[in-house]
């Protein structure tokens, strides 16, 4: 099979805001007028700052109450994880499972994939590119079903509000459990994935 | 000789292709990397129109009227996406609040008040005033914009008070599940055409 040339190799550069194909001087997108870069600027730092906050937020976002419920005059507060558990015990695995692949596996997922495109990246290997390009796309894919969590606990407190009979009000580890959310969603947005293809090229750089 | 709108850069690898022109239904994957390079276009300038003056529609219905509604011994309450919103500001941690008000609301707000814009003007034959502004905009909300989460959201939370009391989804949700199919049709990549359809002009 033909493979196709590279811009690069052409004197080409994609605008990623509206697809143009400028010539890879350019600085400005002569269509769309925003800025172009043959490659994202400063990627792999970026990403590897935004991932690694991202990770520092994940712990109090799982050690702290996301929520807290009064019922009928008993309180308690709950983290991500017993809310899982919870569920799970009260015969409801279908809805346990769902919210513990939303805010349990799809951070990890991303904070393991985005960690070994980083430090593959960096190592320039060759080794399954086309995997580690589709493994990208994944995690591109599946980022922001973490917001699921947030969504449920801004919903359930607004609607149980009973003054002194029963009320559920968020607590502070949905703003951290948001802020990982947000923030390897940004890194992986400013994760550059034709840094996998360089390696195949021995002059970039 | 070929002008700079015929090629296709990959965005995912760089591969660089000479645009061919794709049916409905058809798409094209590059070879390199097998991403998505171009879907063939399923609905017109004036199709795409439609659909957004209903998701305008949509999106009122879905905002004015309560998404959930519940009941406790004789007491009932029922929430709106707003006043979910609001439930979340609450001291330290307003900032919430903010990403998720951004998330279900402000983004597909402007998401189509945006394409309503370009739009409209593109079925008349225009380029809209502010074009380039707005078509990039729209390419910096689409990651934001989380109504299909919002629908699983509404969905759990069903579930999740329906042990403890009685729950009932109202109207706001039909509208806003209608509103996430609408967006999925209507704000993809599929309006970078509008680029070519228009021949906005390079400098």
């Amino acid at each position: 099979m033909n493979t196709p040339p590279y811009a690069r190799e052409l004197g080409l550069c994609l605008c990623h805001t509206c697809g143009y194909a400028c010539s890879l001087d350019a600085h400005k997108c002569p269509r769309c007028e925003s800025v172009v870069h043959a490659r994202k600027t400063n990627s792999l730092a970026r990403t590897w700052a935004l991932l690694l906050a991202g990770l520092i937020f994940y712990i109090p976002a799982n050690l702290l109450p996301v929520m807290f419920t009064n019922m009928l005059g008993s309180g308690s507060e709950n983290t991500i994880m017993s809310g899982v558990i919870e569920f799970w015990k009260g015969g409801s695995w279908d809805i346990a499972l769902l919210i513990f692949i939303a805010s349990i596996a799809v951070p990890c997922v991303k904070f393991a994939v985005l960690g070994t495109l980083l430090i593959t990246c960096q190592r320039r290997s060759r080794w399954a590119m086309r995997e580690r390009a589709k493994l990208y796309r994944f995690v591109e894919l599946i980022g922001y079903w973490s917001m699921l969590d947030v969504l449920v606990v801004a919903l359930v407190a607004a609607l149980v509000q009973f003054r002194t009979l029963s009320s559920i009000e968020p607590r502070i580890g949905i703003l951290f459990f948001g802020l990982v959310v947000v923030l390897t969603m940004l890194a992986a947005m400013s994760f550059d994935p034709r840094l996998i293809w360089d390696a195949e090229v021995n002059d970039v750089r | 000789m070929t002008r700079p709108a015929d090629w296709i850069i990959c965005e995912h690898c760089d591969s660089v292709y000479l645009r061919t022109l794709l049916a409905k239904g058809e798409s094209a994957h590059c070879i390199r990397c097998s991403a998505l390079l171009e879907r063939g276009r399923r609905f017109n300038i004036e199709q795409l129109l439609a659909l957004t003056v209903a998701a305008a529609i949509l999106f009122v219905f879905a905002n004015v009227f309560p998404v959930i509604h519940i009941s406790l011994q004789g007491l009932s309450n029922e929430a709106t996406l707003w006043q979910s919103v609001e439930a979340l500001a609450q001291g330290r941690i307003t900032m919430i609040a903010l990403v998720a008000g951004i998330a279900i609301i402000l983004a597909p707000l402007l998401q189509i008040l945006l394409l309503g814009w370009v739009l409209g003007h593109a079925y008349a034959g225009q380029i809209a005033p502010g074009f380039k502004l707005c078509m990039r905009s729209l390419e910096h909300l689409r990651p934001w914009s989380m109504l299909e989460v919002c629908l699983l959201g509404i969905l759990v939370s069903i579930v999740k008070l329906a042990g403890m009391l009685h729950v009932s989804p109202g109207m706001g949700l039909w509208a806003m599940a209608m509103l996430t199919v609408l967006i999925l049709l209507i704000a993809g990549k599929d309006i970078r055409r509008l680029w070519d359809d228009l021949e906005v002009t390079s400098r």
